[in-house]
């Protein structure tokens, strides 16, 4: 496993592609994928990161560049060929054939013996838990059990590679959230390497073991979730995965890993993820629980004094939006935990960061 | 409560007058253009009361006439010779002649010419003065065919449809072979029509998958170009078909030109069945197209793809996953495309010669030539019926409610 777990499964070599010959839908794509691993491609629509599935199951050609599949290259093979499986959006079940059809048919088209097609038809419906509905059609089935059935579909066969293009889309928000356990249930079971495609960054972050988040075709950063969450590289990346407080600001002066920066009117320390010299624009990314509110004095790198505009209580958390930094939209959540002094709206309080929690990165025009 | 219930009530029965009002001039029209004829049409097919009105004593004096004792009584006579000298007068004996002598050949000129004769006669014997003004008057077959007219609700008309022919025994036969037409005739138009919706198919599936599968705007495009020949008068596509297809048309030119054919073997690929159908399947193949296109239009581009990436080889793909969910179309546009043809007239009429025509056009010569409105009516029944197992059969088939007209 040890071993296995190194070898590249998917490997893109500088992919690039047009739609037109003038714009590029994706950039430059350099990643590698390992055999058994869950990665996402996370991005807002019109990011390219259909197009980079596409490319990997055969129906778009790449520009430039090389897919290679456990080290051969694969662009000139057709997508039957490539022996992947694929969940479409909209699951694609074929709505003239009965589940058990659905569920044969990449094993009659490879010939697979009836004893055995019955066989793999079972065992994949007992993976999906659907036994019993082989007779059913796609119409009698609910969007969650069709579903299943596109997942089944895409597994029966037994491919090492599966690739899922935004396959809970279609399903409402507790279906969605149970789908995700059984999707990561099914690949801890599999040990298939699946490639996934989704603009839902929870999604992302309940079954990937590594997400690559996309914008215009370029990939900002690929890492572990708890890594994108924690560790931003990009301001984009900050503002897409969870709530970040961005703000603008000018390096004032740079030490070491450090950086003070001017925004607002405040100076405050951050921790200096791009590179940076005094008198350039930054953002500083701050996520709203790492700052505390009326702290002991001196305990935090960073304090500003603060107006407290608004609360909002959400249950688990207490959402407090603060006029700081001068912007009125600066958001603070406090666990709802006891002992949390009350805040009512037009205090003034002071809130304080460490540097550690206060990423400058790049500048980003808007 | 009651009261808004009452409102309601009130307001429901308004908008169900007001739909009413909106559909009532469509009723009337389609009531007064295609229902009252088409029901008058089939009233005529049983219903024919001519020779009934006009000789109603020798009809019933004719009842106890069963053939066998050879000819009729005195007193029949007297009556027919009474009758036809007042059909005379009226001037309705010309239709009842035609009438007797669609049963009877000759039988029109020997009753004008009988009633010429007798318009001086004022006393008997009957029987012999009509016996010396025409032979026929001694001749039993003349008084069944007198006979058989005579009744106002007949199955004569659907018998002779069908080429069959009630003895005057009251057994049901088969025509004579030399008078057997009709049926024939309807197998012909049943085969050509076949012929004509596989033509259709053939050549309308493939377009109707680029079509769906094209983008929009090219999609639109490609669909006006179908339309376009309903835009075209058609007359107008027909004679077209002359120009190309004629013993000295362009076609024959070309291959005459191209020295796949000699100047004294040009082919004749019109004015007979060939020119029918190729005529017949450029003016039906929209009806084809239209409503594959429909269908196709709502089968998922996906399903290819999804095929494709489970293994399927293209025709693996086509044949498995696409072809069956473009069956309703193919139906639709198949049962469209042949109840069509099974009826078509102007085509036919002008492009098939002697030997392309259809029975429609036969339901013409009897409705236009002939004037045996009965018998057009009987023919125009069958093929009704003919439709109707047909659009029964697909419809336990298939199920008309997955038929795609889109």
């Amino acid at each position: 496993m040890g071993n296995r777990a190194r070898t590249a499964h998917v490997e893109f070599r500088g992919i690039s592609k047009s739609y037109d010959g003038r714009t590029l839908v994706v950039k430059n794509l350099d990643l590698s994928i390992r055999t058994g691993e869950f990665v996402t491609f996370l991005g807002p629509s019109g990011s390219g990161k259909t197009t980079i599935l596409m490319m990997l199951a055969g129906f778009q050609s790449p520009t430039a560049g090389e897919i290679l599949l456990d080290g051969r290259p694969i662009q000139d093979l057709p997508a039957r060929k490539r022996g992947i499986g694929m969940v479409f959006q909209n699951y694609a079940l074929f709505p003239h054939m009965t589940v058990g059809a659905n569920l044969a048919f990449p094993l009659e088209v490879r010939n697979v013996g009836a004893e055995e097609r019955t066989e793999l038809v079972d065992r994949v419906l007992r993976l999906v838990r659907l036994e019993g509905f082989a007779d059913r059609r796609p119409s009698q089935l609910s969007g969650g059990q069709q579903q299943r059935v596109a997942i089944a579909r895409a597994l029966v066969f037994e491919p090492e590679l599966v690739l899922m293009d935004e396959p809970l889309g279609a399903l409402d928000r507790s279906l969605r959230d149970e789908m995700q356990y059984e999707i990561r249930r099914i690949h801890r079971t599999l040990d298939v390497t699946v490639v996934y495609v989704t603009h839902d960054q929870q999604e992302a972050m309940v079954m990937s073991d590594r997400i690559a988040v996309l914008r215009e075709g370029i990939v900002e950063q690929i890492a572990v979730p708890e890594g994108l969450y924690e560790e931003p590289e990009r301001a984009f990346v900050a503002r897409f995965i969870g709530e970040s407080n961005l703000l603008k600001g000018r390096v004032t002066a740079v030490l070491d890993e450090v950086c003070e920066v001017e925004t607002g009117g405040e100076k405050v320390h951050a921790l200096k993820v791009v590179a940076c010299e005094t008198g350039d624009p930054v953002t500083l990314s701050i996520r709203p629980e790492r700052v505390a509110i009326n702290s002991v004095p001196g305990r935090y790198k960073n304090e500003v004094s603060a107006t407290v505009e608004d609360l909002t209580f959400l249950g688990d958390q207490l959402r407090v939006r603060l006029t700081a930094c001068g912007r009125s939209d600066f958001i603070v959540t406090i666990p709802n935990i006891v002992g949390h002094s009350p805040l009512l709206r037009g205090d003034s309080v002071r809130i304080g960061w460490t540097a550690l929690d206060c990423r400058a990165l790049n500048h980003e025009r808007s | 409560m009651a009261g808004s219930l009452r409102v309601s009530a009130r307001l429901h029965r308004r908008a169900q007058l007001r739909a009413f009002g909106l559909v009532a001039p469509l009723l009337i029209f389609v009531g007064l253009t295609f229902v009252t004829p088409l029901a008058t049409m089939l009233v005529r097919s049983v219903y024919d009361p001519v020779v009934a009105d006009a000789l109603p004593e020798t009809q019933m004096l004719l009842k106890d006439w069963d053939g066998e004792e050879g000819l009729p009584s005195e007193a029949v006579y007297a009556a027919v010779a009474k009758e036809l000298k007042r059909a005379g007068a009226e001037r309705t004996l010309g239709q009842v002649a035609s009438r007797i002598n669609r049963v009877q050949g000759g039988l029109r000129s020997a009753l004008a010419r009988t009633e010429r004769a007798l318009r001086d006669v004022e006393q008997g014997p009957w029987r012999e003065t009509m016996g010396a003004i025409d032979p026929i008057w001694a001749d039993p077959a003349t008084w069944h065919a007198i006979q058989a007219t005579g009744e106002r609700f007949t199955s004569r008309h659907y018998l002779n449809a069908l080429d069959l022919q009630r003895l005057p025994s009251g057994a049901v036969v088969a025509q004579p072979q030399e008078r057997r037409i009709y049926l024939r005739l309807f197998w012909r138009t049943i085969i050509v029509s076949s012929i004509i919706t596989l033509l259709c198919l053939a050549l309308g599936y493939p377009i109707a998958l680029l079509i769906a599968r094209s983008p929009p705007h090219r999609a639109n495009l490609l669909l006006i170009l179908v339309l376009v020949p309903f835009w075209t008068s058609l007359l107008v596509r027909t004679t077209a078909w002359i120009v190309l297809l004629q013993t000295q048309g362009v076609l024959n030119d070309l291959l005459v030109v191209l020295g796949l054919i000699n100047d004294d073997g040009r082919l004749a690929m019109v004015y007979n069945m060939t020119g029918t159908i190729v005529a017949m399947t450029h003016v039906l193949l929209p009806f084809m197209v239209l409503p594959l296109y429909s269908v196709m239009r709502g089968i998922p581009s996906v399903h290819m793809k999804a095929a494709a990436s489970l293994g399927a080889k293209p025709l693996q793909a086509f044949l498995r996953v696409y072809w069956p969910q473009s069956l309703p179309g193919v139906g639709a546009g198949a049962l469209l495309v042949f109840i069509l043809a099974i009826g078509y007239y102007i085509t036919p009429a002008l492009v098939g010669g002697s030997d392309g025509q259809l029975i429609s056009n036969m339901i013409a010569y009897h409705m236009q030539t002939s004037l045996n409105w009965g018998l057009a009516a009987a023919l125009g029944g069958v093929l009704l019926v003919g439709v109707l197992v047909l659009y029964a059969v697909y419809d336990r088939l298939v199920g008309v409610e997955r038929m795609g007209l889109g």
